[in-house]
């Protein structure tokens, strides 16, 4: 069913966590739905993503897009982090289930509510 | 990697001794068991032995023993062949909310056919309220379909005193026995059973093949047109194969009956009993006492039901769970919500359900991955621990795919 890039970040999901001092946090989905995810952003004056964190509670794709997409923007400005879309997501985990694709592939939506926090509290 | 099959109200493994008949009746014997001629009576012969066998797993006479092709026909033909047939004395058929989708959504058929189907609800175990029941029958009411036991939760139902109401009433009653034929004693004259369906892949037999029991007078329409085999009641050429390794599966099942569930109930027993004290935060779903012996079902509260399915499928377990995400809709399994259980909830079910050949290891083994896995998961779940952030930016409460 899933893609082993997808297993793969599922049973070893990269930046795993919460980050205390983050300045943008973004969370997208509801347990109602069965999939939540939160990323925490930690962003410089230059505005590039220096760490980037994200929980998750939801199925194998919705824990594997947390993981991917944390991996795409680490070391990013926020203009190329905008640019990624949860279709962008999916496909560098080679695909996911056409089931998924609506439910549990949330997690650049997530990214840009971290970064739209991020601007409002930075009063961008 | 050692592979554990936790997951036997799914399906279980042929027995060797029904493969074996099986495949007896595919290769040397394969007559067709209408033929006149010497093949034939050889296939007639076995179809035969094994209505004898299923009847006396049931306490039924043999020629009260239909084969079908498994749970969904034999549901189909009991619930429309009896509506169809009683259509002059009633409309109104009474079923419960947690039935299997073979019995639901057939009577949801029947409903946009002019028939009027009553939903029982069920209590907090998944149990069907006889007060409910009492109530609901009214003088057009023909039928009365309620599970034996539930595939999810393994909640009994009380059928005895349900067929007892029926008789009174002068109404039929079905149970699909499907998870419990073969797997727990059952008796239809002492349960006052007018209709039974049971399927050969839960006890060990081929997929494919089943049986519906109807007591002698009841009257049911057929529903698939032909030829005149099952008297009349299932047209199409028996499937000898199936049937003779049905037959033998049942003789096994009735010979190891109470070894077997006296078995199960005690690894049954003590996952529940490990797993109540090793983890935190969870919820027994079903009922305490009346489920079935290979049953067991849990919430882990904030835990989602497929990663935890894949995390114990990656250590070579094989389990299932009510969630979303594991049934291939967006909603979580409608037996746990009927429950009452929230969305929340149903998302974090796990059900293991043992069979005979499950071993006290197998059991020491999921004990021992299952409360790492379930760790693992909460330290990753943002519902774990420190309070969550405002709901911001919610896709899924604008989502027209969701009907919650
Ligand atoms: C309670 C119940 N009814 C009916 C069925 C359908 O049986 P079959 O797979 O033989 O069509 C199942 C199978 O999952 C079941 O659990």
């Amino acid at each position: 069913m899933y893609t082993e890039k997808v297993m793969d970040h599922f049973t070893n999901p990269r930046n795993v966590g919460e980050i205390a001092d983050a300045n943008g946090i973004g969370e997208v989905g509801n347990a109602k739905c069965g999939d939540i995810m939160r990323i925490y952003l930690k962003v410089d004056d230059k505005d590039i993503i220096q760490d980037v964190k994200f929980k998750t509670f939801g199925c194998g794709a919705a824990i594997a897009t947390s993981s991917m997409v944390t991996e795409m923007v680490k070391g990013k400005s926020l203009t190329e982090a905008l640019e990624i879309s949860n279709q962008a997501v999916a496909e560098a985990l080679g695909g996911l289930p056409p089931v998924k694709m609506h439910c549990s592939n949330l997690a650049a939506d997530a990214l840009h509510e971290a970064i739209k926090d991020y601007m409002e509290k930075k009063g961008k | 990697m050692k592979r554990i099959y936790f997951d036997h109200s799914a399906t279980t493994p042929v027995d060797r001794e029904a493969a074996a008949l099986a495949l007896e009746y595919m290769t040397d014997k394969f007559g067709n068991a209408s033929s006149i001629h010497s093949f034939g009576r050889e296939s007639r012969k076995a179809v035969d032995a094994a209505r004898e066998q299923v009847a006396a797993l049931l306490g039924a006479t043999p020629n009260e023993i239909f084969f079908t092709s498994g749970g969904t026909e034999g549901d189909n033909l009991a619930i429309k062949g009896v509506a169809f047939a009683n259509r002059k004395k009633g409309n109104h058929i009474i079923t419960s909310a947690i039935e299997h989708h073979a019995i639901l959504h057939t009577c949801e058929y029947l409903e946009k056919q002019g028939y009027e189907v009553t939903y029982l609800p069920v209590d907090e175990y998944g149990m069907v309220r006889i007060e409910d029941l009492k109530k609901a029958i009214t003088d057009k009411t023909i039928l009365i379909s309620i599970m034996f036991a539930n595939n999810e939760v393994g909640t009994l139902q009380p059928v005895k005193e349900i067929g007892r109401i029926a008789r009174e009433k002068g109404i039929y009653f079905h149970t699909d026995a499907v998870q419990a034929a073969g797997n727990y004693p059952i008796d239809v004259n002492e349960l006052n059973i007018d209709l039974l369906t049971l399927s050969g892949h839960k006890f060990h037999a081929p997929k494919g093949i089943g049986a519906l029991y109807i007591r002698r007078g009841v009257k049911v329409d057929e529903i698939q047109h032909g030829g005149g085999h099952e008297r009349n009641m299932r047209a199409g050429t028996e499937n000898v194969p199936g049937i003779a390794g049905l037959g033998k599966a049942a003789e096994i099942a009735k010979r190891d009956m109470e070894k077997k569930t006296a078995r199960l109930r005690s690894m049954r027993d003590r996952i529940i009993r490990e797993i109540t004290e090793k983890i935190p935060h969870i919820k027994l779903n079903g009922h305490p006492t009346e489920r079935m012996p290979g049953n067991v079902n849990f919430s882990f509260l904030y835990v989602e039901g497929e990663s935890l399915l894949l995390n114990l499928d990656l250590k070579g377990i094989a389990a299932s769970s009510g969630s979303a995400c594991t049934s291939g809709s967006l909603d979580p399994s409608h037996v746990l919500l009927a429950m009452g259980m929230t969305h929340e909830v149903a998302h974090g079910s796990l059900r293991v359900t043992l069979g005979r050949d499950n071993t006290d290891e197998d059991v020491d083994y999921f004990l021992e991955v299952l409360p790492e896995i379930i760790s693992r998961l909460r330290a990753m779940s943002p519902l774990f621990g420190a309070g969550g952030t405002a709901r911001a930016g919610n896709p899924c409460s604008e989502c027209q795919a969701h009907s919650h």
